[in-house]
């Protein structure tokens, strides 16, 4: 037990298992709405796209949070606009807007070098050199995030279920749509150099797709799915310590291992359940 | 069609081009529809229907032309079944609620859920309320989504191929419901590809493919000259208890009449 508390009288891992925790249950409230979208791919590239950003704001001495969130929101929004076209799928959209953007990143850094923080932090995540600064910033977007879908929740809940329907209805969908884009670039800056560009991705599946396996409501696959990922970050980040591997390898294990364990319990037809998120087909288009 | 008994003008469309992209779907059409109409729109798969539905919504903008809308009409939408994606996680009470406006905190006022309750009992599937979306039958999930839009109290009701995947007891019901919300002076817009289980029913019908072919009632547009027009293939047209009946045909040298088999 004594093992298990010890790094708790480090402030750094104390500062590290809040913003992990934080960070574990930021990506699982907006990760429903992503995973229901069908736009499961889009946090896997939204985070290499702010990879360019962040190469670019090291680059400029602009603020990592200014330069590489702009950039993020960008990428965002043109995969979001691309999207609602209709004529390129998500995942072509997100796959062209956002390589295109890590590859500028690599170029930018290699040119350059890397003014900013940790490159291998960028990719894998770490805790180390989690400053004051970094904790407030996720606290703030935090709330900010859990504002925006308390204040939303019947409109982000139309637009994700029928954007068409929604926006006959009197729902705002663009203005709902970029609101969701701009929470996610900001959930996805705030986690980047702790769970890192290459995983950050599976915090936002992982949990949203284990909730969905554990109920049919939308509103306990909300609070199921925040709950899921914060547990995994505390836990992630325990075992990064404990086993010196990097924060986010070790967070996006324990979500997978979660993930495991409700599939063995509950059984193959939940998983059905889960892996049909976003099983709708597109209506005739004449 | 007859103008005598008819409201006031709801939408009328004018001298409408539509498409998407480089590709026509829809050219130079003409169609208002008034207060208290129950109208059918007919045509084959890729005729326009849809987009027709579309423009009638404005969620897509005419290429030519000009769309005129009278302030305030609340409209209510009920999509083809087969678009939605019945594995998200909502029960018919929480898809019914999402008409209704946000109001700042994620759960529904004693109003809204009274609201709901009866719109629900209303349409007799009061008792699925916490069901899941889709555990519903073909015909319980149509009512759902009439339910949603009538919590908006619309004036004028579009439906998309309300009663595609419903059995033929499911379809008689929603007949009965929708002559029933039409007589409360409600205006319907539907469209169908079944002339014989649903158009033919109907009051009005207008049969397009890429233009407005012909508009009237069922005897004006049921027709085998319309409707091989519509359809692009030659359909005989009887008579039965005063409704026209259509059979399907086709020329293998002989002329017969295949679709004569299955009429007893």
């Amino acid at each position: 037990m004594e093992t298990l508390l010890d790094p708790f009288n480090y402030a750094f891992f104390v500062k590290g298992v809040i913003v992990a925790t934080l960070a574990g249950g930021l990506c699982g409230l907006i990760g429903v709405y992503i995973t229901l979208r069908g736009m499961s791919y889009i946090g896997h590239g939204l985070s290499h796209a702010i990879f360019g950003g962040f190469a670019a704001s090291s680059i400029i001495t602009v603020n990592y949070y200014i330069g590489a969130g702009m950039w993020g929101l960008a990428s965002a929004l043109a995969i979001n606009a691309v999207t609602r076209r209709r004529r390129i799928g998500a995942d072509a959209a997100i796959g062209v807007i956002t390589t295109a953007s890590f590859a500028l990143g690599v170029a930018l850094l290699t040119v350059f070098g890397n003014k900013g923080p940790s490159f291998d932090a960028a990719l894998f995540g770490s805790i180390i050199g989690i400053t004051e600064g970094d904790l407030w910033t996720l606290v703030a977007i935090s709330v900010f995030t859990g504002l925006v879908v308390f204040i939303n929740y019947r409109s982000l809940l139309f637009a994700t279920f029928d954007p068409e329907v929604a926006d006959v209805s009197g729902v705002r969908v663009a203005r709902i749509d970029a609101l969701l884009m701009l929470v996610l670039s900001l959930a996805i800056l705030a986690t980047l150099t702790i769970i890192g560009v290459t995983l950050v991705a599976a915090t936002l599946v992982i949990p949203a797709v284990v909730a969905r396996m554990l109920t049919n409501r939308f509103a306990r696959m909300l609070v199921l799915s925040t709950v899921i990922g914060a547990v995994c970050g505390f836990i992630g980040m325990n075992a990064s310590y404990h086993f010196d591997v990097p924060s986010g390898t070790t967070i996006v294990l324990t979500s997978a291992a979660v993930f495991a364990i409700v599939l063995a319990v509950t059984g193959g037809r939940r998983l059905q359940r889960a892996g049909q998120l976003d099983s709708h087909v597109e209506p005739s288009t004449t | 069609m007859s103008d005598i008994w008819r409201g006031e003008e709801l939408i009328r469309l004018a001298a409408v081009h539509f498409g998407y992209d480089r590709s026509p779907v829809l050219a130079g059409v003409d169609l208002t529809v008034h207060e208290r109409d129950l109208t059918g729109v007919v045509g084959p798969s890729g005729s326009g229907k849809t987009s027709l539905l579309r423009l009638l919504l404005g969620t897509v903008r005419p290429q030519r032309g000009t769309i005129t809308r009278r302030p305030g009409v609340a409209v209510g939408y009920v999509p083809q079944l087969e678009t939605v994606n019945w594995n998200f996680p909502i029960t018919v009470a929480e898809c019914v609620l999402m008409a209704r406006k946000q109001r700042g905190v994620p759960w529904p006022s004693r109003a809204e859920q009274a609201d709901v309750a009866a719109v629900l009992d209303r349409l007799g599937i009061g008792h699925l309320a916490r069901r899941h979306i889709r555990e519903l039958s073909g015909g319980q999930q149509q009512r759902m989504f009439i339910a949603r839009a009538l919590l908006r109290r619309p004036k004028l009701l579009l439906m998309d191929e309300p009663t595609s995947g419903v059995d033929v007891a499911s379809r008689h019901d929603m007949l009965h419901l929708l002559a029933d919300l039409n007589a409360e002076g409600m205006s319907i817009l539907l469209t169908t590809h079944d002339l014989n289980g649903v158009a033919s029913h109907l009051p009005n019908l207008v049969a397009v493919h890429g233009r407005i072919i012909a508009t009237g009632t069922p005897h004006e547009v049921i027709r085998p000259s319309v409707l091989e027009a519509t359809f692009g293939a030659p359909m005989q047209v009887l008579e039965h208890l005063g409704m026209p009946v259509v059979l399907d045909r086709y020329d293998d040298g002989d002329r017969v009449p295949v679709g004569t088999r299955s009429v007893m």
